[in-house]
């Protein structure tokens, strides 16, 4: 797993800008991820990579089609010190894992990375360091485990 | 025991009797779910896949066709008519066609918003009905899509700030520089995750308008809701207007039970700019002199009436810069008529202003107004970000009306009050 280092406040018109907005289809989406603020992104990203943040990721927007954009691109996981709270509540929602861990300043762009979602732990092999991250409150890990909301609602069904 | 509105409106629209915690899921009633023309495509496709046995809960739904619109190119029209098709095909009869206004304006102005309802939407500016004493708040589509298939939806009940603003507002000083003012103070994060409310006689004595403009802009200090508690202005304003009852609802615990407290006095308050790339990065009007290309009147935020009486007040009898486009887009299609009925349209129209129907157009950089690289627009918006108008070269400056209006007349944004000068 790759990491994508992002700075503060990345808002949802940086991850998908709004003329791309014309569809809702995560790989149609993926090719504008972030199209403005760096370009080489849906270039470069690879399945499994992995976006490390600072505060208020995701900020701006409600446009479910930025998590849908990062999911598209084969993004596992966005690490960040906090989300804004629709991006976060998308994410969640569609299965996008997302982390809440402060650890902008320890995990570099490039960075190898591996997370074990169960125990909390971060492990980066670049800096052969670990980090403990505090894993979701239990409703929202269930939902992550049915693969998102509407699976979670057809199973109770 | 139930201090702040948001925990007292949650519980009850989860049906609990006792006293919920902050930071505690449940799983509430809500009162409407919004789409709009990029949302609710996605939310439909989502309730396609559910393959409901009953039907959906489209008493609740409310549809409005207005970022895009009218169609800015091929793509946006087969959205726009897929979200028609799917209006049709699931009975909505809460659809909203093209030229009838911005979604939120439309949702206030149509009787849905009201006090003590939990209304959900899909757009981040849905906190806007808070001004109404409502508990609402943005979303995304695919839990549109549930809600609309089940009546519900999960929330985490949030800590609330409260914001007391004592006090006179000085001349040109608006909603939006209260708003701008707490932003600027507080940032961008200030309030993720939380509820704000607010107080004070300077709240008081605002108009409903200028009340939507402030709760309106609560999601860009990261606010999950920004609630006004209701009072005649708001009763007088439903009179007629709103749909089914309701029931305000108010705060009624001690100060102590906020998160925060936080007092400003309104005779302090200028007004205010925010310099790209964030609606936190404040500074007083007066200290700017920057020339612009572009302002922008409307949008959600600043395009009701009492805003368009703002700016035509100052630009009447005047011609605007000739290095400036003046872009004026009334809210709704009922404030685009009640500026003809006025005479604004006539001002703006002899000032060499820009006007056309309502549509979010180029408050998201959709259409009618984009910005070219290297431009800088002053706007009466509620985003600045890298790009939102434009190019990602391209600057926005956010004010209040009679800031836009000013800025327009002299080229560059000004204070107001330097016009009398
Ligand atoms: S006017 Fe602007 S902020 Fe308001 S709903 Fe439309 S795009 Fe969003």
């Amino acid at each position: 797993m790759r990491i994508w280092k992002f700075e503060h406040n990345v808002d949802t018109d940086q991850i998908i800008p709004a003329e791309y907005l014309t569809t809702g289809d995560a790989k149609k989406l993926a090719a504008h991820a972030f199209a403005k603020a760096r370009p080489e992104f849906s270039k470069e990203v690879k399945e499994g990579d992995v976006i490390v943040a600072g505060e208020n990721f995701g900020c701006g927007s409600s446009r479910e089609h930025a998590p849908r954009a990062l999911l598209g691109a084969g993004i596992s996981c966005v690490i960040a010190r906090s989300f804004a709270r629709i991006f976060f509540r998308n994410s969640i929602n569609i299965g996008l894992h997302l982390i809440e861990a402060d650890v902008f300043d320890k995990i570099e762009e490039g960075d190898e990375i591996e997370i074990n979602f169960e125990a909390g732990v971060i492990k980066n092999f670049t800096k052969e360091e670990e980090y403990k991250f505090k894993p979701l409150p239990e409703f929202m890990q269930k939902l992550l485990d049915s693969g998102g909301l509407i699976n979670y609602i057809i199973k109770q069904k | 025991m139930m201090p702040t509105i948001a925990e007292k409106i949650l519980r009850e629209k989860a049906g609990k009797g006792e006293k919920v915690e902050a930071g505690e899921i449940l799983e509430c009633e809500v009162d409407y779910i919004m789409v709009n023309d990029i949302t609710g495509v996605p939310a439909f496709e989502v309730l396609d896949e559910l393959e409901l046995d009953e039907e959906l809960k489209k008493e609740l739904v409310v549809v409005i066709q207005d970022h895009y619109v009218p169609n800015k190119d091929v793509d946006s029209a087969e959205q726009a008519k897929a979200l028609r098709d799917y209006a049709r095909k699931y009975g909505i009869k809460n659809y909203f066609e093209v030229g009838k206004g911005i979604c939120h304006q439309v949702m206030i102005e149509e009787g849905f918003a009201a006090p003590g309802r939990l209304i959900i939407g899909a757009d981040s500016h849905t906190c806007s009905y808070g001004a109404l004493g409502a508990f609402s708040t943005g979303i995304g589509s695919t839990e549109a899509a549930a809600a609309m298939a089940t009546g519900r939806l999960w929330f985490k009940v949030p800590t609330t700030q409260k914001f007391v603003i004592d006090g006179e507002l000085k001349q040109y000083v608006m909603g939006k520089d209260i708003i701008l003012h707490i932003i600027g103070d507080i940032g961008v994060s200030g309030s993720l995750y939380k509820s704000q409310e607010f107080y004070g006689t300077a709240i008081e004595k605002l108009s409903l308008s200028d009340r939507i403009t402030i709760s309106n802009m609560a999601v860009e200090a990261g606010a999950k809701a920004g609630i006004i508690p209701p009072d005649e202005k708001v009763f007088e304003f439903l009179n007629g207007r709103v749909r089914g009852e309701y029931k305000p609802v108010y705060a009624d615990g001690p100060e102590s039970e906020y998160e925060e407290v936080f007092e400003y006095n309104a005779s302090e308050i200028v007004p205010t700019v925010a310099k790209p790339f964030s609606p936190d990065n404040t500074a007083p009007a007066s200290e700017l002199d920057v020339p612009i290309d572009q302002a922008y009147l409307g949008s959600c935020t600043n395009g009701r009436i009492e805003d368009l009486r703002v700016a035509a007040a100052i630009l009447m009898g005047k011609k605007i810069s000739p290095d400036v486009r003046m872009i004026v887009v009334p809210a709704s299609k009922r404030v685009l008529e009640q500026a003809l009925e006025e005479g604004l349209i006539k001002i703006f129209l002899a000032a060499d202003a820009f006007v056309c129907g309502p549509t979010c157009g180029a408050c998201l950089g959709g259409h009618m107004g984009v910005l070219a690289s290297g431009e800088c627009c002053i706007s009466t918006t509620n985003r600045n970000f890298i790009g939102r108008m434009g190019h990602k070269d391209s600057e926005v400056y956010l004010a209040n009306p009679a800031v836009v209006a000013a800025s327009a007349l002299k080229g560059r944004i000004i204070d107001p009050r330097e016009l009398e000068i």
